[in-house]
Order: structure tokens, then sequence, then C-alpha cells
């Protein structure tokens, strides 16, 4: 069956390390949605979190074929009914009049969300949280135009005491 | 120890052992050449990066240990390219040098700049850029170590200018640690007990033997297999001389265009013993119909490769000969009486119905007919490389082999121009042996300049050219599914391959009669000097029996 898959990959911060993982997404002709990186605890290790989309063969085959790169050095798969899932998005709504404006800010704090920039016709929304969050939070702000939409990719960490770290 | 980086690079491969380089200098690796001119190491100057690259992959499958080739910067690298991505999808390793423009320059289209890194990405195991001169020692040793470990294959590293040229102190690594690369050489003893279980249980089971029995080096214990359990055997292209083709267990090849015996062995069997394989498209056939009533062990170093074309009931990942050496004592352990009998006999039977016919007399020549001339010519010791297309399926189904790394073929990227340089770095690998290059005359004209090279080093191998004038297989496939329309692979008249073998300074004959064949051989290997035999064959010949593209392998066609 054909679902989206969360796959944590723990990789040595060097230079290319990203296009490795990612000419090998292509190479395979694997699909993913979302890839993002960032450092970890460790200096000098790094941590992509890509989604991808396929059946348990294709999550199988994304996952060895990554381990298959030495500078990856774990791959896991995360389940996110059991996890903290989160992407941070910013958004620029054009405000054209003060209701707008009062509007805005109002459903940015119903979501939790900050206003980061004011500026005369348009406004800065943070918005963090699970993908179905932050897309209703667009929607939302369709009505008022977006102007622009930067948004960071998925990052995930289990909860509880199972972790995703390199071995000792 | 202070020394520039060029000099560091010299002396890391000497102590990686390295006696040999396939390369060609250039701008970017001058200050390497010029450290490499007081060296013991043997550079053998090719006449093309394509040529080293293969030499290089050749000198490695012939000997089991690394080959290495070097390039300048630019097209120097992309030139072996070719010869890197075919190292890669047949497993060899192959460590490759290439020249970088200096560190400042990288990213500013300099002269000769290519971004080779990038490029050979996807085609290596690993790819080095040196960032510094002190931490050469440990890239090249990691490299070697990456290259020649668990899975073999090619690995890569760029050299900037300025990092051969600069000084630095360093210090030669014994070892290294590489903490994303651990490769699993024990195969999990549950799962070897449930592949026993399965083997005991089995009383139809056939043992496909891939490239990665020659790799671990299983031949023995693939062989004690066959015969604790009377299995028959089959091998890949990449696993034939794995298991002796004289073998009375032994099948031959199967696949596209592999023994009938073998293909109907695999897709009767109830039980497939895989081992070092990675179920290439052209092994299977349409994979549904692969081994249908089988269950099938897969035994395999690379666990990315378990489940990936074909799936495995009892997959065991770990070095083939690790795996077996336990398996049989498992086995033993666990004895009862093989139940093959009736197998055996039957796929004796098929072996017997269906043993192809060589002796052919006809003029112009049969491929079978030279095959079998150069197959009671060589003793089991010497090498034979091969091109690609209709005269390597003709070596593949006919010439029988019967130990391994006598067999040196291009078999996952399927590259021509391949056999030649190859067979040059097999003979630099085995000088006591051999070689021939069974080759096709389109084949043989990609990489024809390496003539040179052999000539000039003294380097005696003997091309044997089954010359049809056409690109043979593509005009098959046009004359079987493309109603005989011979688009763009007729090669017309030239060249005479005497005279260019001549004007090279080689030995050059033609062949045009079966009862020439032996003496043509005995001439060619007596020269003295390397050797082209230019054989004049049936031009419309085809590779039969051939497995329709997107059929079973039992849908076999004569």
């Amino acid at each position: 069956m054909e679902k989206t898959h969360y796959i944590v990959a723990l990789v040595e911060d060097r230079p290319g390390v990203m296009q490795r993982v990612s000419g090998l997404l292509r190479k395979r002709n694997f699909n993913i949605d979302s890839i993002s990186v960032g450092a970890t605890e460790i200096p000098g290790i790094s941590r992509i979190t890509m989604t991808v989309r396929g059946d348990r063969v294709v999550l199988e085959q994304v996952m060895k074929q990554l381990n298959k790169l030495i500078e990856v050095v774990k791959v896991s798969e995360l389940n996110p009914r059991e996890s903290v899932v989160r992407e941070l998005a910013l958004i620029k709504v054009s405000v054209k009049s003060a209701d707008s404006r009062a509007e805005v800010v109002q459903y940015a704090n119903i979501f939790r969300g900050r206003i980061v920039d004011v500026a005369k016709h348009s406004m800065v929304v943070e918005i963090t949280g699970d993908e179905d969050k932050v897309n209703a939070f667009i929607d939302l702000m369709r009505g008022y135009g977006i102007k622009e939409i930067a948004r960071t990719g998925k990052t995930i960490m289990a909860r509880g005491a199972k972790s995703v770290r390199v071995k000792e | 120890m202070r020394m520039t980086g060029a000099q560091a690079i010299v002396e890391a491969l000497r102590r990686e052992g390295v006696e040999v380089i396939f390369g060609i200098p250039g701008g970017a690796s001058i200050p390497l050449y010029d450290v490499l001119y007081d060296s013991e190491i043997r550079h053998i100057l090719t006449r093309h990066e394509q040529g080293a690259a293969h030499a290089a992959d050749g000198y490695a499958r012939a000997l089991g240990r690394a080959g290495v080739c070097s390039a300048t910067s630019g097209p120097g690298a992309t030139n072996l390219t070719t010869g890197i991505a075919t190292a890669y999808m047949d497993s060899s390793p192959v460590v490759a040098f290439t020249g970088q423009v200096a560190t400042p320059f990288i990213g500013r289209d300099a002269f000769q700049e290519t971004d080779v890194i990038g490029i050979t990405m996807p085609i290596t195991k690993h790819n080095f850029q040196i960032r510094s001169v002190a931490e050469i020692p440990e890239v090249i040793k990691k490299a070697f170590h990456i290259a020649q470990t668990g899975r073999p294959g090619p690995v890569l590293i760029d050299l900037p200018k300025d990092m051969q040229e600069g000084e630095a102190e360093v210090e030669f690594p014994d070892e290294v640690e590489i903490v994303g690369y651990k490769p699993t050489y024990e195969g999990h003893p549950r799962q070897i007990k449930a592949a026993a279980r399965a083997i005991l249980e089995a009383e139809r089971p056939v043992i496909l033997a891939g490239g990665g029995v020659i790799i671990s080096g299983a031949s023995a214990e693939l062989m004690e297999l066959a015969e604790l359990i009377m299995a028959p055997v089959v091998t890949t292209l990449m696993g034939k001389g794995s298991f002796p083709e004289s073998h009375p267990l032994a099948l031959g090849v199967l696949g596209m265009h592999g023994r009938k015996a073998a293909n109907y062995a695999v897709t009767d069997a109830d039980l497939l013993i895989a081992v070092g394989t990675r179920f290439s498209d052209r092994s299977t056939g349409m994979v549904s119909c692969f081994a249908p009533e089988a269950r099938i062990i897969h035994i395999d170093i690379d666990p990315a490769e378990i489940g990936k074309n074909v799936r495995a009931d009892i997959p065991v990942v770990g070095d083939a000969r690790r795996v077996l050496r336990r398996l049989n004592s498992t086995i033993k352990e666990m004895m009862a009486q093989a139940r093959t009998k009736a197998w055996v006999e039957k796929v004796q039977q098929w072996k017997k119905e269906f043993n192809p016919r060589m002796d052919y007399d006809d003029v112009p020549l049969k491929p079978q007919r030279i095959i079998k001339e150069i197959m009671d010519f060589l003793s089991e010791d010497d090498i034979v490389t091969t091109e690609v297309g209709q005269c390597q399926m003709w070596a593949h189904h006919y010439l029988g082999r019967t130990k391994p790394r006598t067999f040196i073929s291009s078999g996952g990227l399927g590259t021509m121009g391949f056999g030649f340089p190859a067979a040059m770095g097999a003979k630099v690998a085995r000088p006591e042996a051999r070689v021939i290059d069974i080759a096709g005359d389109g084949s043989f004209l990609m990489n024809i300049q390496e003539l040179a090279t052999v000539v000039e080093n003294s380097i005696n191998v003997v091309v044997a050219v089954f010359d049809n004038r056409y690109l043979g297989m593509v005009r098959q496939w046009q004359e079987l599914f493309y109603d005989r329309r011979y688009s763009a692979v007729n090669l017309g008249e030239t060249p005479d391959f005497v005279k260019v073998a001549e004007a090279f300074g080689a030995f050059g004959t033609a062949v045009e009669r079966p009862g020439e064949i032996r003496e043509a051989l005995e001439e060619a290997f007596d020269a003295g000097k390397p050797a082209v035999i230019d054989f004049v064959i049936d031009r419309e010949c085809n590779i039969f029996p051939m497995v329709p593209p997107g059929r079973c392998l039992k849908d076999i066609i004569e």
C-alpha cells in the first residue's frame, strides 16, 4: 500500500552530502515530498528528514540504498503517530485595511503563530505545526492575498525514550 | 614527515602495494607525474583515458585487487567516466585519480575544469576531493579500503593542482575508521539454519552463482555445496568461471542468451539458492515468471540487493564464502539423504538434449566454430575478455570456463570497447597467462587506439575480431523485432584490420576458413607482439537461443 514514510538520516557534515542523498533518490526513481537538513547534538553530524511516498518495498529500498552511502551514518523510519512532526512556514500576507490586519493577527493567535514583520501593506506570519495545521492556516490566508510562502520542510522526532542516534 | 601532496600520494600508493597505474597526464596532474617519474610504480601510458579505466578494471578483475587509473582534469576526467561506470555496475575495485584545477579556481569555469565529483557521484561507490595536503594519506587509505571491501566498487579521488604542489606534515595511517561504512560479512546464523532446512526439504534445487562468488573467492565452497546436496549449478554472465562448466552438475549460463537446460532448470526448480547475484534483467527474463515454483534463498553482501529485483524468501546478508562455509557445515550436521536424484537425472537429460552444436565447417565462418577452437586452444588458467554484443554472447553461451577470474566481460553496463583495454589490464596483472579478447569489429573500433599502448609496452594480448561488418546485436534485434529495417548498423568495408594491426606494429592475420583457425591462433600467440586475428564470419549469423525481451526464461527460442 502506498503511503508517506518519514525517514531520518544522520549524515557526516561534508561538502556534497546533500547532493549524494538527493541524487540517490533521483537516480533510483524514488518520490520525495519534502527534504530538510540541519545540525544535531553531535558536531560534524547533520540530520536529514525526508518524506517518501511508496509501499513497503520502496521504503525498504530507500533505506537500504541510503545506508550504502558512505557518509550516511544511520537511517531510521519514524512513525508519525508516535512522533512529533513539525514544519515552520513564513507567510507574507497582504493587508489592505485595518480590519484585515486585525483578522490576520487574530487568526495567527488562534494558530499560535507569531507576527514577525509588519509593513504598510503586508505582514509576515510565522507558523509552526504539522502539515495539516500549516496548510489550514495558509488556506485561511488566501482570502487576504498571499504574497509569498517559505516552508522549511518537515522535521520529525520520536516521542519518549526512542532516539535516532549515532551508535557509540 | 614533511612532503608535497604529490609525494604523499605516491607514497600512499606504494604503501597500498600498487604496482601499476594506467593513465594519461595533463596540465592539472603534472605535479603528480613529476613524482611518478622517480617512482618504482610502473605507469602505462594509454592512448585514451577510457582505455586506462578499463585496463585498471581488467587488472582488478584478473587479480582481485584494486586497479588504479589516472587522468587529468576536465576532458581527461570525463573520458574516464564510461570506465568508472562499467566498474561500478560490475562491482570492480578501481581507484581513479583525477587532476583538478587549483582550489582558488574551482567554480570559476577555469581551463579544463569540470565537476568530476558531481559527475561521478552516481557511478562510484564513493568519491573524494582533496581539501588539504595533510589529509591525503588518510583519504587514499579510505579509498582503497572502500574500493576493495564489502561489495567492491570504484572510488575516485580528485586532486586539485595546489594540493599536489603544497607541502605539509603528513602521517600514514595503517588503518582507517569510517563510521558510516561497516559491511556485514558473517551471515545471520538463524537465516543460515533456515536456508539449510529449506535446502534439505527441496527436491528440485538449483544453485544460481553470480559474480559475488568470484569476488569473494567462494568457488571451493560453492562446489562443496553443490556436491553435498547434489544440486545443478547455473551461472550468470558475471558468475562465469565460478563453477567449472565442465562439471557434471554444471548447466552453464542462464538468461537471455543462456543455455536452454539452465533456463528450464530455474523455471522448474522448487528451490533457488542464489549466491552473489543481483538478478539482472538479462539473467531473469520477465520477473513475474522467474523461478515461479521456487522458494528463493538469496545470499549477498549488499543488503540493498535483497528484494530489489526479485523477492527473497530466505535472505542471508553476508560474504558468499563465509556464508557458504557455515551453510555447508550446518547442512552436514543436519544431513539427511539428498532427495534430488530424479531431478539431477532430469536436468542431465536436458543438458544432453540441448547441448549446442559447435562443429560447423561453413565458409564464411560460424562463430561457434571459432569459439570451439579458441576453447580447445586455451588452458584453463588463460584469460578471456570480451567486447559487448553478439561476440560477447557467443562467448557467454559457448565458451566454457572452469576457473574464476578467467572470464572478464562488461556485464552490467554492457560497454562496447571494454574488452581490449581490459585484456591489456588482465595481461599486466597476470603476464604468464595467455589473454584473448573476443571482439566484434564494432566494439574493437571503439578503443582500437590502445593497439599503440600494447605494442609500445609489449603487452602481448590477442584480439579475435568476429568480423561481420555490422553492429550485429542491434541488427539481430532489427531483424527479429523491427521487420528487418537495418537502421544505422552497417559498418561497411573499413577498416582492413590486418593493415591496422600492422600499422600499429602488431601482428595481423585474416582467417576465412575453419581449417585455418588453429594455425592463426598459434601464430598470433607466438608472434612475440600483440596480435589481431580478423575472423571473417557469416554476416547475418545470430546469437541463439534467445529469450525475447519481456518474456519468461522458459520461452527461449532457437
